[in-house]
């Protein structure tokens, strides 16, 4: 078991998803359990399904200085950024710590490769990308950090997490890793996803996704809807004063099992939980609050509900927020992240949005309804192809987590 | 300039709650090496090659069928997974570590270009046709995940890219680890040839990969040792020494070269005694950009075997 971690402090956060522009639109869709998933318009030959898609991509072009790096992930990175005062606070830690002190880690599944796909429908007549659309640092999957970095202006590392479904719920790990070692003194951590014909196809393709708004455990799911979002968030090290907001544990495990089919014990998923409640200095009773993987396909939802039903007292209120954003793939855990840290701030335990009847493989853990109550302790799950797993515990000040 | 970085700090973070206040870096021990590249398919061969004693082969080697894989898959395999296994594979066996409790970090520029290029090939012309096992593969951690199912490895893994600086970046990571958690990392970097249309824009040519255990401890079978840390201020890309790599500088993973030209300086074979010249390369430190302003720094410790040699 690993030893446990200090906490980081949370100094700022921020999350752009289907439910609208910055924590506020999240929160209100949260408290509200409304979908902000719609009918599939997305590409010039949309498949029958259901997307979150965000508002205002297209009408947002990038600022001039960062044109370079011009693509529609890039210009949800950007509109992310610009939400809850987000960049003023990277600003302020740059100031107090210095531009090399403060560390790039983000995560993506796909990048910028819908600018890609993009090129390859209009390919010149020698076979090459057009003209206008030939920068090689967008059509490469560390466009992302790449411009977060350039876009903030700040001189740490930077670096690319992509590990799929679990991409930006593992940045928190690699950065608290470099806080503790006293590499940075911040770091932005976070994650940006854009709809694209590689994960709507490629997902039809392996028959996941649902023709209706996903409704992850219930006994009828369909599969997964897909979905674009932006998060961001500023850690730093815990100065001692509590801080309101705390990442106090971390898991990161591998299923070594199957490249897109979850372990069908769980067992991958358990040791991350493990793993996370351990640095966390914690045991599950302590956990108030799950926001579960819970993407609507079969198999997640089944082994996912079968380790919460073991693992947790009927006390956890636990629930899946895909109904209400879409499975954002590799900016799902710093959307979930989002979630968890709103829901510790305003009391309020979500619920699962758009399922009606639940699978009987769930505990009494997992809740379709909304309650409020406080959460003291969140726990986000994230899942990946390839077997990545990474659960991550918050905390708010009057948790006694690490007592 | 390097800090000096003494041990006892990466064992004080180890066991306990934060280090407080900044730690400069760390060491790590180097357990085990692997190298892949068509003209060098072989850790003793590159190390030759590195060292000037050898040349690259005229006729480039086939790709790898890395035997961690079962047979039908090492055909099937994509270029990266077979590079990635393959090196991974080498480096693990001579480290004599478990790879099933070896946390892992893989590192690639761009992941598999031939891949990328079939997904958005067969998006712009039949995009109800595309591969569910070609989409599967199209993930960035599509090696770390073979890697893990082929070992039974239930450890961490992870999968970076950093553009041009995408080797140091996945160092960063493994010493990272290495120090942070006091345990052997598995280190994996690779690049494959950019294809199709992909090629107008992107530059990667050949393949190449590499692959390091690196340990919080020496051991036995430690075959070199670096202290490293963080520096800022303008850098570029230290320059390769020999002809051989300077060879496979295409390749989208060549800043994994100057570091594998100093460990084929470092690492002592016990073939022979290093002349002069490579003695004083071998004691000097190499800076591996991050950044367009930051680089990791990587001080060689001599090597205890030359050293015992010497008296």
């Amino acid at each position: 078991m690993p030893a446990p971690i200090a906490p980081l402090r949370i100094s700022a956060y921020t999350v752009t998803s289907a439910a609208g522009p910055g924590k506020a639109a999240l929160h209100a869709a949260l408290r509200d359990g409304r979908s902000a998933l719609s009918p599939n318009d997305f590409g010039p030959t949309p498949l029958a399904t259901w997307i979150g898609r965000v508002a205002g991509v297209e009408s947002t072009p990038l600022p001039a200085p960062l044109a370079a790096w011009e693509c529609r992930n890039n210009r949800l990175a950007w509109l992310g950024l610009n939400g809850d005062a987000f960049i003023d606070a990277v600003h302020s830690a740059r100031e107090r710590h210095g531009a090399a002190r403060v560390a790039v880690v983000l995560g993506t599944s796909t990048s910028s490769i819908g600018a890609t796909e993009d090129a390859y429908r209009h390919l010149d007549d020698r076979g090459g990308f057009p003209a206008g659309n030939r920068n090689p640092r967008v059509h490469t999957p560390h466009s992302l950090a790449d411009f977060v970095h350039a876009a903030l202006d700040l001189e740490g590392p930077c670096v690319t997490v992509s590990t799929a479904c679990s991409s930006s719920a593992k940045v928190f790990a690699t950065a608290e890793r470099m806080l503790r070692l006293g590499l940075v003194d911040a770091a932005v951590v976070g994650g940006v996803d854009t709809l694209c014909g590689s994960v709507l196809f490629g997902f039809n393709a392996l028959q996941l996704v649902s023709p209706e708004p996903c409704r992850p455990f219930d006994a009828d799911r369909s599969g997964i809807s897909i979905g674009e979002a932006a998060g961001f968030a500023l850690v730093e090290r815990d100065d001692g004063a509590e801080a309101a907001l705390r990442l106090i544990g971390y898991g990161e495990s591998s299923d070594a099992h199957h490249m897109s089919t979850p372990h069908p014990e769980g067992l991958g998923a358990e040791r991350a939980l493990d793993d996370a409640l351990a640095r966390a200095g914690i045991d599950a009773t302590a956990v108030d609050h799950i926001n579960l993987h819970g993407t609507a396909s079969a198999k997640n939802d089944e082994v996912e509900a079968a380790l919460v039903a073991r693992r947790f007292p009927a006390s956890t209120h636990a629930s899946s927020t895909k109904g209400i954003t879409g499975h954002t793939l590799g900016a799902a855990g710093i959307v979930e992240a989002a979630a968890s840290l709103l829901a510790i701030e305003h009391g309020i335990r979500p619920g699962t949005v758009n399922t009606r009847v639940l699978d009987a493989a769930c505990g009494p853990q997992i809740r379709i309804d909304a309650v409020r109550a406080p959460v003291r302790v969140a726990l986000s799950n994230s899942f990946g192809f390839g077997g990545s797993n990474c659960v991550l515990v918050f905390a708010g000040a009057d948790a006694d987590g690490q007592a | 300039m390097i800090r000096d970085a003494p041990e006892a700090a990466g064992i004080a973070s180890a066991q306990g709650r934060a280090v407080n206040g900044p730690s400069p870096g760390g060491t790590f021990h180097v357990e085990g090496i692997a190298f892949w590249a068509p003209t060098l398919p072989g850790w003793a061969a590159a190390r030759a090659a590195f060292r000037g004693d050898a040349e690259p082969l005229a006729t480039p080697a086939k790709r790898p069928a890395p035997e961690i894989l079962a047979p039908a898959e090492r055909r099937r395999a994509p270029d990266t997974v077979a590079l990635a296994l393959e090196v991974a594979g080498a480096a693990v066996r001579e480290s004599g570590l478990d790879a099933a409790t070896l946390p892992s970090v893989f590192t690639s520029a761009h992941g598999d270009l031939a891949v990328n290029d079939y997904m958005c090939t067969t998006l712009a012309s039949q995009p109800t046709l595309i591969s569910p096992t070609k989409f599967h593969n199209s993930v960035h951690n599509a090696a770390a995940g073979y890697w893990t199912i082929a070992t039974g490895c239930h450890a961490a893994s992870t999968a970076l890219t950093a553009f041009d600086a995408s080797f140091g970046a996945g160092l960063l990571e493994a010493a990272s680890q290495c120090l942070a958690d006091a345990t052997p990392v598995l280190l994996v970097a690779f690049d494959v040839e950019a294809t199709g249309a992909l090629a107008s824009v992107t530059a990667s040519a050949g393949m190449l990969a590499c692959a390091l255990v690196l340990a919080p401890r020496a051991s036995e079978r430690t075959v070199a040792t670096f202290d490293w840390s963080l520096a800022s201020g303008a850098n570029r890309s230290p320059g390769l020494r020999s002809a051989a790599a300077r060879s496979l500088g295409g390749n989208a993973m060549a800043g994994a070269l100057p570091f594998l030209e100093a460990m084929a300086l470092a690492s002592d074979g016990g073939a022979r005694a290093v002349d002069a010249p490579s003695a004083a390369a071998a004691a000097a430190s190499i800076s591996l950009p991050l950044t367009r302003s930051l680089a990791i720094v990587l001080a060689p410790r001599p090597s205890a075997h030359a050293a015992a040699r010497a008296t």
